[in-house]
């Protein structure tokens, strides 16, 4: 008997030995870990609307709708508004920040840096996108605010305006990459077809590329809003507690995230209608951010350019 | 289809009607191309002041932080425990506990996250389930970091009786980063090319040995590249602590999972808070953000090695 | 698995009246075909005729494909590969398969060609080591890799990853190798070299071998088999379809009338 035939024999005498209980054993258990991280989320969300359904039975939804929020008064008060507008404050402002300079500058590492620029320079964004939101936080606080009291004396050491900018400046690195890789998708053929008519390169930027990459610009721009509206530790440092229904950006105020922090880290006695008004809060919250994911979502996939 | 080329074929007619109306008088008018290329060179400058607004903002945040921190880190800060006076205060208990919460953190979100990742690319079958509850985790990964505090404080605190301990905390902040894991695994998993599988199943290997020596090996540093990004997110991620109800001053340095504690972006929120009443208070945050961004660096760095190490073999 | 069906020892496949869907489209038809041991079987036709389809049915690597619907027999030293009994592992450890694009695993060397033996349970070094030898020498690689069995496999040229696919194939000493147009992303000269390997690999294993070159097919195989639209249009000796194939349609493929 030669070699091969020793070697044959013992190999298919293994493989008809060998049972496959491994082979059977961990799709199940893939399968179990699977069925964990997805219980998590409908965890998050049983979590929400059980003790949110508890504050909306103790409080008329008359009252929710209101613009009087004063939780720890005697008579306490839950009137949501203060909190919507505050976030809906913070949001824009960081919008104003964040969508011109991150498209802006989406356009320029895009279209006009050269490729050694862009080796320094993306990694800068990526610097910036990977800073922890509680060192924007201390940021905010202690160099922004103080700086821009300087310039608006009437500004308040807490304020909306200080932590609208700083979250911004934190979404940049979002809006920019995005754009980005949305306008880097778009075809070389057809940025070489302008460019090979005469186009400037700026023509073709905004004649050519932006409109083919718009869906992913525009998904790019909903994702910052959704990021804005769900940052916590910025405005939870910079802009106070005030639960005044205010459109005064110089003052304190608070955001739906910040009412959160404040709330659980304030004590709040378990099973006191304080206590389930976060969760009503923290379910606004998903619910909005989740609308927009999936806006974002259906605006990449509806208007997906097809090359 | 039918009516779109006729309303393309009109639209050229009418174009090139239009074009003979103007030839006679068309000509290169290099005034406007001059001007259009002067426009194209300015706006290209006004659009480098955005990257570069970036830039020098990170700067400008860096030198603040390291000039606030100047004269207050030094090991004396890294080796004391916590204090209310502040030159006696360090983070010794913070950088332990954030040691321990990814002592938590890494063996959970590894295994739920990789072992997610390979069901759902290796076995499960394509279609609506496996279509749901990639949505569902995708989605899960743009949820706002303090919800998952909420659920936290609900599930692990008071269901489960954890309170504010170590474990709480650190499963907590699993859950938050699962999702950065189960994506980023995916995605390497998917890139680990169909061929290699085919060569192994043509060799009588089933699924789990294939998925074992072949997939998983190949698929390795993009999973540690993902894994390790997913990680420094959690040790510097500080709302769901802050939900959790962490108190404000830990005096004792934390010894088991079920004891109380604090972490070093846990300790900059404190920190930063209290700087009306004590601005020493502002130098010891941004020397404790010092420690945190050195981390954090390391561990991208180390992503970063790993990605353009293993880019592209085949 | 010899249970006496099988009326002539010389006989390693006997196929019955194969049918194959892929969904609704029917991509083989009614397939009758005898492969014999110790021959090199070519199969050819112009692309999309099935022949792709027919060969990875042989060592069931089609069922990968979940939409993949057969009905028929595949008639294996007498047993029916589709039967419930049948292991695919064990039936793919007997019959090696090699593919279209050189693919071996981004692993050394000697991990690529011990891969086999090492997930069928030999864990002996000196064994393994032995094989890796044997192995790389029927697939005549030997010479060109033995200074550097720990280097990555994909630091090889595309026709020395070719044949160290084939040395892996065959350390697990299978009875049957089926190739997949095993030389279509090689140039000339590595093409050659293949060729020239199955003409020695022969002698000890029965080969069965897809291929879009008819020069090839006449140059290496035995018999060789014409597929068209899904079906088995002409089977005999090579010699006989490339000098007086008996139907028509031989004829204009193999005179490049069409394909």
């Amino acid at each position: 008997m030669d070699d091969k035939t020793k070697i044959r024999q013992l190999i298919q005498e293994n493989v008809s030995k060998k049972k496959n209980t491994t082979d059977k054993i961990m799709p199940r258990f893939f399968l179990l870990m699977a069925f964990v991280s997805v219980a998590a989320t409908f965890g998050i969300v049983a979590t929400l609307i059980t003790d949110a359904a508890k504050f909306f039975s103790q409080v008329p939804i008359s009252e929710v709708f209101s613009t009087k929020l004063a939780p720890l008064n005697a008579n306490p008060s839950f009137g949501i508004l203060p909190l919507i507008t505050g976030t809906i404050m913070t949001t824009v402002i960081a919008m104003l920040v964040a969508v011109p300079i991150g498209l802006t500058a989406a356009i320029f590492l895009s279209q006009f840096a050269s490729d050694k620029m862009r080796k320094i320079l993306k990694p800068i964004m990526e610097v910036l996108a990977g800073i922890p939101t509680i060192v924007y936080g201390f940021f905010a606080y202690s160099f922004v605010t103080p700086m821009l009291m300087k310039i608006i004396p009437s500004l308040g050491a807490k304020n909306a305006l200080s932590p609208g900018i700083v979250m911004g400046i934190m979404i940049i690195p979002l809006v920019a990459s995005l754009s980005e890789d949305a306008m880097n998708s778009v075809p070389d053929i057809m940025r070489e077809g302008a460019l090979g008519l005469g186009s400037t390169k700026l023509e073709v930027t905004f004649k050519v590329v932006i409109p083919a990459a718009i869906s992913g610009i525009m998904a790019s721009i909903v994702l910052a809003v959704s990021r804005a509206i769900g940052e916590t530790m910025i405005v939870t440092i910079a802009s106070g507690s005030s639960k005044a229904f205010t459109l005064d950006i110089t003052q304190s105020m608070q955001t739906m995230t910040a009412y959160i922090v404040e709330f659980t880290s304030g004590d709040a006695a378990s099973g006191t209608t304080g206590y389930y008004s976060l969760y009503a809060v923290g379910l606004l919250l998903f619910v909005f951010t989740m609308g927009i994911n999936l806006i974002a979502q259906h605006i990449s996939k509806k208007y997906r350019e097809e090359y | 289809m039918n009516q779109e080329t006729n309303y393309a074929r009109k639209d050229s007619r009418m174009m090139m009607k239009d074009i003979n109306q103007k030839l006679p008088d068309f000509k290169v008018n290099s005034e406007r191309i001059a001007r259009r290329v002067k426009l194209n060179n300015f706006l290209k400058h006004v659009f480098s002041m955005s990257t570069l607004f970036a830039i020098i903002v990170l700067a400008v945040l860096l030198y603040r932080i390291g000039a606030d921190s100047l004269g207050w880190l030094n090991l004396g800060f890294l080796s004391r425990n916590l204090s209310i006076f502040p030159e006696k205060a360090g983070i010794y208990g913070a950088i332990i506990g954030s040691v321990y919460l990814m002592l938590i953190v890494i063996p959970v979100t590894t295994i739920l996250g990789v072992s997610t990742a390979i069901y759902l690319e290796e076995y499960a079958a394509k279609g609506k389930v496996q279509d749901f509850i990639k949505i569902n985790i995708s989605n899960l990964a743009s949820v706002p970091s303090v919800i998952f505090g909420l659920l936290g404080l609900t599930v692990f605190g008071r269901i489960l009786n954890l309170g504010s301990s170590i474990l709480a905390g650190g499963l907590t902040m699993s859950l938050l980063v699962l999702p950065i894991v189960v994506v980023a695994s995916q995605e390497a998993i998917r890139a680990v090319p169909g061929f290699l599988r085919e060569a192994s199943y043509a060799m009588g290997a089933d699924k789990w040995t294939t998925v074992r020596k072949v997939v998983l090996p190949v698929a390795l540093p993009g999973i540690l590249t993902g894994s390790i990004l997913a990680m420094s997110r959690a040790i510097g991620e500080t709302a769901p602590l802050v939900v959790l109800g962490i108190p404000t001053l830990i005096l004792k340095i934390p010894s088991t999972i079920m004891d109380d504690f604090t972490a070093l972006p846990i300790q900059i929120y404190y920190w930063t808070l209290d700087t009306v009443l004590t601005p020493e208070y502002a130098n010891l945050a941004a020397a404790t953000i010092v420690v945190l961004l050195v981390v954090l660096f390391v561990m991208n760095s180390a992503a970063i090695i790993i990605r353009n190490k293993f880019q592209k073999r085949f | 698995m010899t249970n006496g069906i099988s009326k002539n020892e010389n006989i390693v496949y006997d196929v019955k009246g194969l049918n194959l869907w892929y969904g609704e489209d029917q991509a083989l038809k009614d397939i009758n075909l005898e492969i014999e041991k110790n021959k090199v079987t070519a199969i050819i036709g112009p692309s999309g005729c099935g022949k792709s389809t027919f060969i990875k049915t042989m060592n069931r690597m089609i069922e990968n494909i979940p939409i993949v619907r057969t009905t028929g027999k595949i008639l294996y030293h007498g047993q029916d590969i589709f039967d419930k009994s049948v292991r695919v592992e064990e039936l793919r450890t007997k019959v090696g398969m090699v593919f279209q694009k050189p693919n071996p695993f981004p692993k050394s060397i000697f991990e690529n060609v011990v891969y086999g033996p090492r997930i069928h349970g030999i864990k002996d070094k000196a064994l393994l080591m032995e094989i890796a030898e044997t192995s790389l020498k029927s697939a005549a690689l030997w010479d060109e890799v033995k200074d550097r069995l720990n280097d990555n496999a994909y630091g090889l040229s595309g026709g020395q990853q070719q044949r160290l696919c084939i040395a892996r194939c065959l350390a697990v000493q299978p009875d049957v190798i089926l190739m997949d147009e095993p030389t279509s992303a090689l140039d000339p000269i590595a093409t050659f070299k293949i060729e020239e390997l199955i003409d020695s690999l022969k002698k000890d294993y029965t080969i069965s071998i897809v291929t879009h070159s008819m020069q090839q097919a006449a140059r290496i195989s035995d018999k060789t088999a014409f597929f068209l639209m899904g079906e088995l249009i002409e089977f005999d000796k090579t010699s006989v379809i490339f000098s007086n194939p008996a139907d028509k349609r031989t004829e204009d493929y193999i005179t490049g009338r069409f394909g």
